[in-house]
């Protein structure tokens, strides 16, 4: 409880802390002009710094959520939200919308396509598992939608007639949260609280779920439908977040791991506590590309890779020690 | 009392019958040993009296109630089921997995009650696990583990309790340790049926022995008489000795027959 409460202030104050940042660090004489009532100030304030602001907030937050959903459902602490194929079916979406004259003919045309990808993502796996009850296959399943959208994602690259276009697309897919306005925030955030809810109703299958799926069944837990509820939950809030951002991995891998012992690695708790954590993470990783600044600005999802990557080694490195 | 009863209970797999039993059950008040040669369908017939299995034929009913037709958290409180691996996913606390046993007792919604504490309390006392309560499960013995997998099942106060291999991998005196636990159990009335591999203990120890070859019955009844020496011969191929201590009679596998 008091672990939730700090999170949140601190996820307050990185929140505001990111208000306070320009394009190239810290300016926060905007911040007092807009209060002012000055046209500029109010401009920038709330149609550039609050989108990015809320942005991070409810896309760290949810791929917080996702991850510790999915890493109770797979009973592993290396999955992450991209496991299941959402990201990359997310990512084909938009990138389809794009080469497809969407993107450009109608507004929020990208997003769309990307939400699109990420539904028919969803329908596929439920598809694919619903012959099978075990978890496993759903994992099976998602590695393979994962490739095979990874797959078509090249060919769309490949097959571009125009090199800029396709520089746009590559650095689109990197991941940034900047010259995103409050009609992306607003696009994406339904789909963010519905998913969201779905996967909070998880945390008691996900308790039982500790024991193996024949003990959480044994509990009254129907496995189906907790997988059900997962999924969706984690494909509609990854899938909107990848449409409106591009892809921002390993906050999903690394939150729900690092928080995972103050609740004493129970599962439910941790889904909660995951939310204000992602959120934070996502928060100062964004404020930091904002201050390192240069000529190009790094892109955040290079960012979170940067820094995931070392530590999924160090994770996997660390679980193979312990093991043995 | 309560009791768990399959009828005509058929289970096939890559189509063959792998469980074909015309009766198998559990009261209230007694310890069940289920005892067969490896591949004899124990751990099957078992997830089928748990309601994990589908049934091809027959009936597994509680009470009279077709297991299917109950709801699934009354199912759940009723007849509580361990698995034999019993590895927990993530390090929690020896309390926090003997809650678990709580799930089905718990509202929607509703955190853990005074009711539920006690109630774990009282799983950790009877399993004699209060010592380990504060502990991480990844950090106890093969023993320690076995005892609080136990307190997690009794922590749900069944009605029936299903376990598979209560006592694989223990050391003697653990083994004797949680069937005389078990025993002290059935005499508080739970149902208990236990897939063992021990033989020895088995005869010691169970109420009732149902034994079972090839996915069949061959044998269903208190181990004096069903541990027959002829009987040992088909079940498992083995010569046993025996003997009796304190009027109770003994077994030891000694030799394969060839």
């Amino acid at each position: 409880m008091r672990a939730l409460v700090l999170l949140w202030s601190l996820t307050g104050v990185l929140a505001l802390l990111s208000l306070c940042m320009g394009p190239t660090g810290f300016a926060p004489g905007i911040v007092a002009q807009a209060l002012d009532g000055e046209a500029t100030g109010r401009l920038i304030l709330f149609e550039l710094r609050l989108p990015r602001a809320l942005l991070a907030l409810l896309v760290g937050g949810t791929l917080g959520l996702a991850g510790a959903t999915l890493q109770g459902l797979f009973r592993n602490p290396l999955a992450e939200p991209g496991i299941i194929g959402v990201s990359g079916c997310a990512a084909l979406g938009a990138v389809i919308a794009f080469y497809s004259g969407l993107s450009a003919s109608i507004p929020l045309g990208l997003p769309l396509g990307g939400v699109l990808g990420a539904l028919l993502a969803i329908a596929l796996l439920l598809a694919l598992a619903a012959r099978d009850a075990r978890i496993s296959t759903l994992l099976l399943a998602g590695v393979a939608l994962s490739a095979l959208a990874g797959a078509l994602t090249a060919l769309a690259l490949n097959l571009s007639p125009n090199p800029y276009a396709t520089v746009e697309v590559v650095f689109w897919l990197l991941g940034s949260l900047s010259d995103r306005s409050m009609e992306h925030v607003l696009l994406a955030l339904p789909f963010m609280v519905v998913g969201s809810a779905l996967m909070l109703f998880c945390g008691r299958g996900l308790e039982a779920l500790t024991l193996g799926e024949d003990t959480a069944t044994s509990l009254g837990v129907s496995i189906r439908r907790l997988r059900s509820l997962a999924v969706i939950g984690a494909a509609l809030a990854v899938g909107a977040g990848v449409a409106v951002t591009g892809a921002i991995g390993f906050v999903g891998l690394i939150v729900p791991h690092l928080l995972r012992p103050l609740v004493g690695h129970r599962p439910a708790p941790l889904l909660w506590l995951s939310i204000p954590g992602g959120a934070a993470l996502t928060l100062a990783a964004d404020i930091a590309v904002r201050l390192i600044g240069g000529a190009v600005e790094l892109r955040l999802g290079v960012a979170t890779a940067l820094i995931g990557a070392p530590f999924f080694l160090w994770l996997v490195l660390r679980l193979s020690r312990r093991a043995a | 009392m309560s009791h768990l009863t399959g009828h005509q209970v058929r289970i096939a797999a890559h189509g063959r019958d792998i469980i074909n039993v015309a009766q198998a059950s559990v009261c209230g008040g007694e310890l069940v040993g289920l005892i067969g040669p490896n591949g004899a369908g124990k751990t099957t017939l078992l997830r089928a009296m748990a309601h994990l299995t589908p049934l091809q034929g027959g009936s597994m009913a509680l009470d009279g109630v077709a297991m299917g037709s109950l709801d699934p958290r009354e199912r759940a409180r009723r007849v509580a089921y361990v698995e034999q691996s019993g590895a927990a996913a993530w390090p929690v606390s020896v309390a926090d997995l003997v809650g678990l046993g709580r799930l089905p007792h718990l509202k929607a919604l509703a955190k853990q009650g005074s009711g539920d504490r006690d109630a774990v309390a009282a799983a950790l006392a009877a399993t004699g696990c209060q010592h380990l309560a504060g502990r991480s499960v990844d950090t106890l013995s093969s023993g320690e583990r076995s005892r609080v997998l136990l307190a997690r099942a009794v922590a749900g106060k069944p009605e029936i309790l299903l376990l598979d291999e209560p006592v694989a991998a223990l050391d003697p005196a653990q083994q004797l340790a949680i069937l005389t636990l078990l025993r002290d159990l059935a005499g508080q009335g739970l149902g208990i049926l236990a897939v063992l591999h021990d033989l020895p203990l088995a005869a010691r120890f169970c109420h009732r022995l149902i034994l079972l070859k090839n996915g069949q019955v061959l044998a269903d009844g208190s181990p004096q008489i069903v541990l027959q020496d002829q009987m040992l011969a088909e079940l498992f191929g083995i010569e046993v000795e025996s003997g009796e201590r304190d009027g109770q009679r003994w077994v030891l596998p000694w030799r394969a027959l060839p």
